[in-house]
């Protein structure tokens, strides 16, 4: 697969998955194109950092402005951007679930609708939102986060037939548990009882990711949209 | 040329972008009383789509502002704002001159 050149635009970069994919298709000579709120500390001059909030409206139109004034494409979108909450639901403030949906829902929203603007104009594009299999185990403690993402998984597959017409596709990853930031407070015996729900009962690795990101990037999925991947055999 | 003259002429060069992609009985005419919704429209509702979203990407560029025409105001409106060309011209003259008053 030759993915040289391609331009990627990734959602929150600055740690964990994002800065890791950043990394993985920079080093595949893709022009990465990233964001967080705060500075990256990525240095590649095949990298551009744009410091925002995802659900700024503005901010983001004016990011897929800029790409499109460099660039004048977008290959691929990677919603990768979430934040989550573990805790019940009555210990749970109004702000977290204003903050969470804003970030995984809105910020997903805005990125994909602005990026597929610039698809478009090339009649090609891939764009992979990163999803949970929390969605699917439904599990305790994670009714925003994971209904967060069940909105995102609902969003993916009515995109899929909106933007199909335009040659784009849609799919989403539902991850499994990483020793990445977003769990770190989780107790391990949590973590313990989530694995053992799962048909393969390991952590995810940074290559499970990129081994399914390639996928969907390539040229030849062009037949794959609308479809919630789950890692771990979930 | 008037800010409505130059509207026109930004939403008439985003018909013909779409034009190039248009069979020759599929053309849409490029003129102010061109109808763009309804039954009497050559443009389906995906077409309509890339129009809108084409005029919105045109107005940014020309003008550096960045405007959401097929908002809740639009599509409450008794008389919609994408009738016709001029209807859609009128509409996008209405948003500009709310951003700069905000301004």
């Amino acid at each position: 697969m030759d993915i040289k050149n391609k331009v990627i635009l990734i959602t929150g970069t600055s740690k964990g998955i994002g800065k890791y994919l950043a990394e993985y298709y920079l080093n595949k000579n893709c022009i990465v194109c990233g964001c967080s709120r705060n500075k990256s500390d990525i240095k590649n001059k095949n990298y551009r950092h744009f410091q925002l909030d995802v659900a700024d409206e503005t901010a983001v139109s004016e990011t897929l402005r800029q790409i499109r004034k460099e660039f004048n494409r977008l290959d691929v979108l990677i919603n990768n951007a979430g934040i989550a909450s573990m805790n019940h639901f009555l210990l749970t403030p109004l702000k977290t679930i204003i903050d969470i949906y804003k970030t995984n829902v809105t910020g997903s929203f805005l990125f994909s609708r602005e990026s597929v603007k610039l698809m478009k104009k090339n009649k090609t594009g891939r764009i992979i939102n990163m999803s949970t299999v929390a969605v699917r185990l439904n599990i305790e403690g994670e009714s925003v986060y994971a209904s967060s993402k069940a909105a995102l998984n609902s969003f993916t597959k009515i995109l899929a037939k909106e933007i199909s017409p335009y040659n784009i596709t849609v799919n989403a990853v539902g991850l499994a548990p990483m020793k990445t930031d977003l769990i770190k407070n989780v107790p391990d015996e949590k973590i313990e009882k989530l694995l053992n729900q799962m048909t393969v009962k390991r952590l995810m690795e940074f290559e499970d990711i990129t081994n399914m990101t390639d996928f969907l990037i390539n040229d030849n999925s062009s037949f794959i949209t609308g479809q919630v991947i789950y890692m771990g055999g979930v | 040329m008037t800010e409505q003259n130059k509207i026109n002429e930004l939403i008439f060069e985003v018909i013909k972008e779409i034009n190039e992609s248009l069979p020759s009985d599929k053309k849409i005419k490029v003129a102010a009383d061109t109808v763009l919704y309804g039954s009497k429209s050559k443009l389906d509702s995906f077409g309509l789509v890339n129009l809108i979203v084409g005029v919105e990407e045109k107005i940014q560029d020309e003008t550096g502002i960045s405007i959401t025409i097929a908002d809740e105001k639009a599509l409450s409106r008794k008389n919609s704002p994408f009738l016709t060309v001029k209807t859609l011209s009128d509409y996008v003259s209405e948003l500009l001159n709310n951003v700069q008053k905000e301004e």
